[in-house]
């Protein structure tokens, strides 16, 4: 997050005072963004990972791709959907305050009309044999895209051999011993504050 | 009066649901149904299958479909916005401090620790999705079809979800 944002962006009450530099993010589209990410985010948070990270680093590049690593640490130490939190801290690095409002709008907008319309429909809907048949299609298409995230994801982070154990503690805590997943982002904080081998490493983010 | 209470209730669930999605039925559970008799058991069950085939954050759903339940499209949002009050507010404050501190070699240390931990904790959730997605020869060939589609056609990820939606409404039918 830096030069790449101080472009074409007016003068926005809305925006933090710390931002240096102003984010070229309309709040209009950070809406749309996460309208779109939120009516395809089935079976839980993580299918918008990679959904998140297509639309938002790739495409529009809003945000680098280290940025997003932080967006997910953040978004899975603090309680609440991650497909939420995720929303709030993208919009409000990009836009300020309206913009964490205007992503956690668009992604839980979906929902909420979905729902609505699913409660009064209840019974047909939960008994058609080809909507239970598109989700048992849409599974295992979850876990490739699942997949591809953590491979894009890891790629720039994991790069030494400390790294790589982290990460595969963490995915062994949280897979296997079923630790949860802020206690893990906690600690590997703590070790990353603490660990002298891993300073110099920690500079280049600065 | 209803209202309040449903604000209430699952903002309260939503404070306390670390790790997402699934961690969070539990506590619905002792909340609405234990706590406030609001729901019997077997809605409860009806909630947790829409949810899971239904697009949106399960915590979400499942608020706005219970407080429809109790009090029209009103109680919907009310719930809604109950449980993703505390979500915003910390994500925030978390924000802020990070926007704050952007520049000290501390944070950059914790990032340091933090990154790869994240990148384990996205396998973790591929792992657990594979368990109940890849349960047989089918899924697996569909989880193939997914592949190519997303790596080799390169198509959006949207996309991808949507053909195999189609896909599986047509063969698993």
């Amino acid at each position: 997050m830096d030069s790449r944002f101080a472009t074409d962006c007016e003068s926005d009450e809305g925006r933090v005072p710390e931002t240096g530099v102003p984010p070229k993010a309309s709040v209009a589209a950070l809406f749309w963004t996460f309208f779109r990410i939120g009516a395809f985010t089935i079976g839980g948070g993580y299918v918008m990972v990679p959904l998140i990270q297509r639309d938002i680093v790739e495409r529009r590049g809003w945000i680098d791709k280290d940025s997003f690593v932080d967006v997910l640490a953040i978004a899975q130490t603090a309680p609440g959907p991650l497909a939420v939190n995720t929303a709030v801290y993208v919009g409000y690095m990009l836009r300020g305050i309206r913009g964490a409002m205007a992503s956690a709008a668009g992604c839980i907008l979906p929902s909420i009309i979905i729902i609505l319309v699913v409660a009064a429909l209840f019974d047909q809907i939960s008994s058609s044999n080809y909507v239970q048949a598109a989700f048992a299609g849409i599974r295992p298409a979850v876990v490739v895209l699942i997949v591809s995230a953590a491979i894009k994801i890891g790629r720039p982070v994991v790069r030494s051999r400390v790294e790589l154990a982290l990460a595969a503690a963490a995915m062994v805590l949280v897979a296997f011993v079923r630790v949860s997943p802020a206690l893990v982002v906690t600690a590997a904080a703590a070790y990353g504050l603490l660990a002298r081998s891993t300073a110099d490493n920690g500079g280049k983010d600065a | 009066m209803i209202l309040l209470n449903l604000y209430l209730s699952f903002a309260k669930v939503g404070l306390f649901t670390f790790g997402g999605g699934y961690a969070m039925l539990p506590l619905i559970e002792s909340e609405i149904i234990h706590g406030r008799g609001w729901l019997t058991v077997r809605e409860f069950t009806d909630i947790v299958a829409i949810a899971e085939v239904t697009p949106g954050p399960i915590a979400v759903n499942s608020a706005t479909f219970v407080g429809y339940r109790l009090a029209g499209v009103l109680g919907g949002i009310v719930a809604t916005l109950g449980v993703v009050t505390p979500s915003v507010v910390i994500v925030l404050a978390l924000a802020m401090l990070a926007k704050r501190f952007e520049n000290s070699a501390g944070l950059a240390r914790v990032k340091s620790g933090m990154r790869p931990a994240v990148v384990g904790l996205i396998a973790a959730a591929a792992l657990t999705v594979a368990r109940v997605a890849l349960v047989d020869l089918k899924s697996m060939m569909m989880a193939a079809v997914a592949a190519l589609l997303l790596f080799k056609v390169k198509l959006d990820p949207i996309v991808v979800l949507a053909v195999s939606g189609l896909l599986g409404a047509i063969i698993f039918s």
